[in-house]
């Protein structure tokens, strides 16, 4: 649901004095004065910058920025500049800042979780006409109206993965690593629960928080000690899920992927995977941008507005399964679908949601959810 | 004795003297030449690496220029980023003249910002200058109590420093985010568990007229105190002494304990105030962010800068400028960001190899009969 800015003049006016900033051109120029509807042919190409926390091929969350980017690397008058491993520290407000001065960027895509506060906010502020773009939902109206953010709702596609896990195990034990116990690693590992739960209600979910959003050791030995658990099945919420995809096909048990494809990972064992797929976001907002038409400040899509998608079914996903994951996918796409339906416990027995209730993926509720659906072992604290 | 002096001497101190005096001088040209082969040399192998990638070395060193020192902005970003390495690595060198190899400095880092902020919350309403002044004694405290902690265990139970203080960097992190994900979290900061704010008014402003925060001047400011207190006070010179042999300064009489806990202070102190600094004029509040890495890079420096804490200031900026290049380079030369560290790691070996180089030329060494 793209919130657009109501003073759509100003943003193309800014666009405007960009491009005559930068033109060298006078007939760039020109065309950016006089004749908008011309000005995305005459002007000079669009240099699109973006940030990764993590590096480009981490198999996961960066990764899947990354190959966006890689596609939006082959639209016409696109330019793309990237740094990977930039810390959320004052490191990313000087690379933005380099993006600008040193590449002309114009178009910013900081794509980590904590860049928002203070780093993008405060370089937007400093740079008025660039247009800053943040993942994560984190904007308000009362920030600058050169930025934003985007972001999708994967936990749709965590119930999916919960579902095909629900086809896959023996041992009615399915396994989750996750990085923090925060709202949106709880919305998943609560969207994966359920989703096995609808399948067979005896399955449980045991959980290991990690404490980091990279920390591949940790990662590994989770992995193990749930396997050790008698847990068949697993999947994740960590920046890159390497080691657990590559540890569990080691050991012979089903993977469910997360942030990106890793089929590749484990060949074996993989069912199918919760994935971005940023590309129909990056897409839209540099065709706003080469048009001068405003970019949304706020948007936010599900597998419908294919903000999100599923990986392609690995061969260890029977034709049940394959069948029932279709079928759920098919309802979901046609929009209002709640996996978050009350009566709804959480794992200690507090009823969460009352009965009546539902909570689509849009709901603010999920927002700030704080507890462990029935069926999952394990415990925030 | 000069064999033109007559038989009474007393004068002869003097030509003696004299002579020697570019001695200091020179020390210093050598230890600033011996770092800059080291420096060539790594840029030479670097380069042949390059080549074996198939980049070109002249457009790698035009990019670090161009990224760390070519315009104004890229020296505002270098020094930026040299700023808090300033003050970690002093904290691995005050501690390293007592022959002390401390390495937890990444958690005095973050607890000092911790305690920082702490210390600043009840006292948000109050002035901006109370603000830092708590901020900046609680901070220096929280990491001086921190890495004394480790200096205690090594004085009094013989416990080996290194490892005391690198296992308690990990306790002292996971105390760090026990306390931001816990009892001190702002219940608003959903999905990146942070303490609650210092209040925008709170903020460190930059130095005038430049787009920096004042941890620079600070920074400059404390590895200049430092450098006075190691070569020109007594407690510097029986530092120094008991770091040349620790027995040998017991059986002098050096309180060799106490002269451990007040350089483990200092340093942890100076880690500690690199926190508050981050969190005053940064982040405005305690969070993940704070655990950057600057403890462990502070290393880094100390080591090439052979804990002078003068040396420091060219070293800190040094790396400062490999990390604003870095950005450039990854975009333009479309270089991963593993070939900055590359480049780190052998200058970090090859200035570790060049103390070999110390002493081995004449002309740096004194010069005269004395």
């Amino acid at each position: 649901m793209p919130v657009t800015t109501p003073d759509a003049n100003a943003l193309s006016r800014s666009l405007s004095r960009r491009r005559l900033l930068q033109g060298t051109a006078g007939a760039a120029s020109l065309a950016a004065v006089g004749l908008p509807g011309q000005s995305a042919e005459a002007a000079k190409t669009l240099t699109v910058g973006f940030i990764y926390v993590g590096p480009k091929d981490d198999y996961g969350y960066n990764q899947a920025h990354a190959e966006a980017a890689a596609m939006v690397k082959k639209m016409p008058g696109v330019k793309v500049v990237e740094e990977e491993r930039v810390p959320e520290t004052d490191a990313v407000s000087k690379s933005m800042e380099s993006m600008i001065q040193l590449d002309g960027a114009t178009l910013l895509f900081p794509t980590s979780f904590g860049y928002f506060d203070p780093y993008m906010l405060k370089t937007a502020t400093k740079y008025k006409d660039i247009q800053f773009r943040h993942c994560g939902g984190l904007w308000t109206d009362k920030d600058p109206m050169n930025t934003g953010s985007y972001f999708g709702y994967i936990g749709m596609c965590q119930y999916l993965n919960g579902i095909a896990a629900a086809h896959a195990t023996k041992s009615k034990k399915i396994g989750f690593v996750a990085a923090k116990p925060i709202p949106q690693v709880l919305v998943n590992v609560n969207s994966f629960t359920l989703g096995a739960r609808s399948v067979d209600p005896t399955i449980t979910t045991s959980v290991i928080f990690t404490g980091e959003w990279s920390m591949p050791v940790k990662e590994a030995e989770a992995t193990n000690s749930l396997i050790g658990q008698g847990i068949d099945v697993i999947t994740c919420h960590v920046d890159g899920p390497k080691v657990i995809m590559e540890t569990a096909e080691r050991r012979g048990i089903y993977t469910c992927g997360y942030h990106a494809d890793q089929s590749k990972l484990a060949p074996k064992g993989y069912l199918t995977g919760a994935e971005w797929n940023w590309i129909t976001v990056y897409k839209q907002f540099i065709n706003d941008a080469q048009a001068g038409k405003p970019i949304p400040n706020f948007t936010r899509g599900g597998l419908a507005e294919g903000f999100v998608k599923m990986s392609a079914y690995g061969p260890a996903l029977s034709a049940a399964g394959r069948k029932n994951v279709d079928a759920v996918k098919a309802e979901i796409m046609k929009g209002g679908y709640s996996v978050f339906k009350g009566p709804l416990k959480d794992n200690k027995g507090t009823i969460v949601i009352p009965a009546g209730k539902a909570l689509p993926e849009t709901a603010i509720e999920l927002e700030s959810c704080n507890y462990l659906v029935e069926g999952v072992v394990g415990s925030i604290a | 004795m000069s064999s033109t002096t007559t038989v009474k001497t007393a004068p002869a101190a003097r030509p003696v003297r004299s002579v020697d005096r570019w001695y200091p001088l020179r020390r210093s040209a050598e230890a600033v030449l011996a770092p800059l082969v080291a420096l060539v040399t790594a840029a030479a192998l670097f380069s042949i690496f390059l080549l074996f990638l198939g980049a070109s070395p002249v457009d790698f060193i035009d990019l670090v220029w161009r990224g760390a020192f070519g315009s104004w902005f890229s020296i505002q970003n270098t020094v930026q980023r040299a700023s808090p390495l300033l003050l970690t690595a002093l904290c691995v060198a005050i501690p390293a003249q007592l022959g002390l190899v401390i390495i937890g400095g990444e958690a005095a880092v973050v607890l000092g910002g911790l305690a920082a902020t702490v210390a600043a919350l009840p006292l948000v309403n109050t002035s901006p200058i109370i603000v830092w002044a708590a901020m900046a004694v609680a901070g220096s405290a929280m990491g001086a109590a921190w890495i004394t902690l480790s200096g205690w265990l090594r004085a009094r139970l013989n416990v080996n420093e290194v490892i005391a203080s690198l296992v308690l960097s990990y306790i002292g992190l996971a105390l760090f985010n026990h306390f931001v994900e816990g009892l001190l979290r702002d219940p608003a900061s959903l999905n990146k568990p942070s303490t609650y704010g210092i209040g925008d008014q709170n903020m460190l402003g930059n130095v005038p007229w430049l787009d920096l925060h004042p941890g620079l001047p600070v920074g400059v400011l404390a590895c200049v105190l430092c450098w006075v207190l190691i070569y020109r006070t007594s407690f510097g010179f029986a530092a120094r002494v008991t770091g040349g042999n620790m027995r040998a300064a017991q059986l002098q009489g050096l309180p060799v304990t106490k002269l451990i806990l007040v350089a483990c202070a200092i340093g942890g102190g100076c880690a500690g105030l690199a926190g508050a600094i981050e969190v005053a004029a940064e982040y405005g509040r305690a969070n993940a962010s704070l655990d950057a890495g600057y403890g462990y890079t502070g290393i880094l420096i100390a080591f090439l800068a052979r804990f002078n804490p003068l040396t420091i200031i060219p070293m800190a900026i040094l790396l400062g400028g490999l990390g604003a290049a870095d950005g450039l380079l990854q975009r333009r030369m479309d270089l991963p960001d593993a070939t900055i560290q590359v480049l780190q790691g052998l200058i970090f070996v090859l200035i570790l190899a060049s103390d070999t180089l110390y002493g081995r030329v004449r002309w740096f060494q004194p010069r005269g009969d004395a």
